[in-house]
């Protein structure tokens, strides 16, 4: 069973562009639901700590394997 | 928690300062800031709706340029016939490759996310600028209307 409802591949995307297609993917999504963000930009890292931290969504987990950073954000 | 305030004024109208202004309004919209960007002088040039926005190495030490050109082609060079449209081609494919977002789209990101984009009335008067070639949704305005706003801004830019 996978731990999110829903997946943005925002691969090949520079600043500010994962962010921007996370936001608007968490729009379509209800309260408590789980987004999975793909990201190849390093600048992600810190981008996805602090667009949680100021929206109130949270970042469940951030991690980096083989070059792409993948994040969990619960929508608030 | 009340809604944070970004005030931007842009006043550049080249391709590589049209930048700043959208990304950082579309990036605030997206983290829940209420926007308004006023565009004075040259920055107008990013409200019209066909954009031919070129950037120019001239006068711009700065500026990385391919194969090394800053180094061995002299400054004259640049002032050739095209040598501005290849440096904007070549800079839009540079963007592209690394996943840049256009301007458009950018722009495009603003107007989905409420951002108020306020035209510079005294400069459109100026320049005799057609409201027509503006996109939609454009206010046209002047300083005080601009500070009513940045006055209750969090953060206030002059790009």
């Amino acid at each position: 069973m996978a731990d999110f409802n829903q997946e943005l591949d925002a691969s090949g995307l520079n600043c500010p562009l994962p962010i921007l297609r996370a936001k608007k993917t968490l729009t379509g999504m209800e309260s408590g639901q789980v987004l999975h963000v793909i990201a190849t930009d390093p600048g992600s890292v810190k981008d996805f700590d602090a667009f949680a931290k100021q929206t109130g969504n949270e970042l469940l987990d951030s991690r980096e394997e083989g070059g792409k950073f993948f994040f969990r954000i619960q929508k608030s | 928690m009340e809604e944070k305030k970004l005030a931007i004024i842009a006043t550049k109208g080249s391709l590589d300062w049209a930048y700043p202004p959208f990304i950082l309004a579309s990036t605030a919209a997206a983290l829940g800031y209420e926007v308004q960007v006023f565009f004075t002088f040259y920055g107008l040039q990013l409200l019209k709706k066909k954009l031919s926005l070129e950037v120019t190495p001239l006068g711009n030490p700065g500026m990385p340029m391919p194969m090394g050109m800053d180094k061995w082609f002299p400054i004259l060079g640049m002032t050739l016939p095209g040598m501005q449209a290849m440096m904007t081609a070549m800079m839009k494919k540079q963007m592209k490759d690394k996943g840049v977002a256009s301007i458009e789209e950018l722009r495009e990101l603003c107007q989905e996310a409420d951002v108020k984009m306020i035209a510079c009335q005294m400069t459109v008067d100026l320049f005799d600028m057609d409201q027509a070639a503006f996109i939609d949704g454009v206010e046209y305005a002047g300083a005080a209307a601009f500070f009513e706003f940045a006055g209750e801004s969090d953060i206030c830019l002059y790009i």
